[in-house]
């Protein structure tokens, strides 16, 4: 069914001794806002997440295949059947070429039915006129701690060497080190948005909705690696909205979700924070649902 | 023109420099293109056609640099069409084998009042080029009511009015770049504001818009921009191609 309200969306979570999203131009530090020293976490890196829980879940089959993929953990794509879908848009639409523009349409839509992360995030496809390319309904912001997360650096020994050189120029003692960083704890909140009017237009439904949802709140779980460390979906708010348009400003509704540190000493527990919802100040026509916490 | 003003803030924003755009480097100000496209995620009709007279900068202009993992392919639409026709074939896109690192320079903190207005135009033209964008019901029955009145500026003014006074949009309006989400509010009387900063500085040449005239191949235009005391008046602008 297509999506008839907007949708709104605060997800929380955090991360025990662990690097959440590392910055390529600090040698994989976690990324800090150097101004204000809170942590960030990419939207890329968040909808890298929830494009390997689906692909994981729905084991790459469409409608639920994922055209942007990492390989370490899908590697088992090789040639799949198309038939089915593929084939009958063959037989309806085969009018032998009828102008540039109304292939790349067909194609934009074919990609929308059988790629879930082309329906939710939208894709860019490069020949044709202007127009083609989607824009996804979801839209998700920077994550930020609340707090300043330090970010600490550990020095690790490793009792092998890669290459035999490495091996004489040691006389045989064979250890190497090296480095890696965490955050002793932090949590973050990203901000998130669901427009109906582009669910449309790539045909995002209520079913894909749900599994974004169950995305949001699973995908830390089945992304467990040696830098994250213990991350964690700690909360995940929807507004939903009414009407398609929306009743109120996002803004007003985020501000709605207050997190609050319990104590001065730093915070290295989920338990250290009180989340609140100021329920009581929902605006008329929207309701909140609380998918996580 | 009736003017609306709009007040936009955010944490983060890049309106990239189409002249550093693989390292995307911001402007040190909002675009008017950027700006149009706020106004658009409130209300757009075929029928209408933003235009912005004034960009106002309340916040001190402020830098960030970051460096992303980033995707450097596009999908290839004749091959889609190659699986569609063979019923099988590999589309997926693996990020190991078209991965590119670019830096970003964002402006970070911002917040900028802008003005704007619409002029009805000819909205025939633009049945053939967005047959994606076809009709649909609104599931709101007032806007719905209004929507199916014959387009008049009266119609659009209330709709934007009451759309933007209520947080309502059509997709969440964003700074240069959708992950960067912009808050926005109706401020129905500009003189009850503070001012912008005190700031006074030319920008040299930013793009103004892009000109859609020709469809297939929209072209750039510039114009001479600058900021006299935290404003970017356009109304007067010489706009270039």
């Amino acid at each position: 069914m297509a999506l008839i309200n907007r949708y709104d969306f605060v997800l929380l979570f955090d991360v025990k001794d662990g690097n959440p999203n590392g910055d390529p131009d600090a040698g994989n530090l976690p990324r800090v806002d150097a101004e204000t020293g809170r942590g960030l976490v990419t939207d890329v890196s968040l909808k890298r997440k929830v494009r390997n829980f689906v692909g994981l879940v729905k084991s790459e089959q469409p409608p639920f295949e994922i055209y942007v993929k990492e390989k370490a953990v899908l590697n088992n794509q090789h040639k799949r059947a198309y038939v089915g879908i593929g084939k009958a848009e063959l037989l309806e639409g085969d009018d032998k070429k009828r102008k540039g523009g109304d292939a790349v349409d067909e194609a934009r839509q074919w990609m929308c039915r059988n790629f879930f992360d082309v329906r939710a995030f939208g894709a860019v496809m490069s020949t044709g006129i202007n127009c083609g390319q989607v824009r996804g309904p979801i839209q998700l912001t920077f994550a930020r701690s609340i707090d300043p997360v330090v970010a600490l650096e550990h020095s690790i020994t490793r009792m092998a060497v890669a290459t035999e050189a490495e091996a004489e120029k040691q006389s045989g003692d064979n250890r190497t080190m090296g480095r890696k960083f965490t955050v002793p704890y932090g949590l973050y909140a990203a901000h998130g948005f669901v427009s109906s009017f582009l669910a449309k237009q790539t045909g995002f439904d209520e079913n894909d909705l749900e599994l974004l949802w169950q995305a949001l709140a699973q995908m830390f779980e089945h992304d467990r690696s040696a830098a994250r460390g213990e991350m964690s979906t700690r909360g995940l708010y929807v507004f939903k909205h009414d009407s398609e348009l929306g009743n109120a400003p996002a803004h007003n509704l985020f501000d709605l979700i207050q997190v609050k540190k319990n104590s001065e000493e730093p915070a290295r527990d989920f338990a250290d924070y009180t989340v609140s919802v100021r329920e009581a100040a929902i605006p008329a026509g929207v309701t909140l649902q609380r998918k996580v916490g | 023109m009736k003017i609306f003003c709009l007040e936009v803030t955010g944490d983060f924003a890049c309106f990239t420099r189409p002249e550093m755009k693989v390292e995307r480097v911001s402007y040190d100000v909002m675009t008017p293109s950027a700006a149009r496209a706020v106004f658009e995620a409130i209300l757009w009709k075929p029928a209408i056609r933003w235009q912005v007279t004034r960009i106002e900068v309340l916040k001190p202009i402020k830098w960030i640099t970051l460096r992303r993992n980033e995707v450097g392919a596009v999908i290839s639409s004749r091959n889609v069409q190659a699986v569609m026709n063979n019923g099988s074939g590999d589309l997926g896109l693996y990020i190991e084998d078209e991965r590119q690192q670019r830096a970003g320079l964002f402006l970070r903190d911002v917040a900028y009042r802008i003005h704007a207005g619409f002029e009805m135009c000819d909205a025939s033209r633009h049945k053939q080029n967005f047959p994606h964008l076809a009709k649909h019901r609104i599931n709101d029955a007032g806007e719905q009511r209004i929507a199916d009145e014959t387009n008049t500026p009266a119609k659009f003014l209330n709709m934007f009015e009451r759309r933007a006074s209520k947080g309502q949009c059509v997709n969440q309006p964003y700074l240069g770049c959708r992950e960067f989400a912009a808050n926005f509010r109706l401020i129905k009387d500009v003189a009850a504001e503070p001012a912008p900063i005190a700031e006074s500085r030319d920008l040299g040449w930013i793009l103004h818009d892009m000109d859609y005239r020709n469809i297939i191949s929209p072209s750039p235009r510039f114009f001479r921009a600058e900021l006299k005391n935290g404003v970017l008046d356009l109304a007067n602008a010489e706009v270039r191609g």
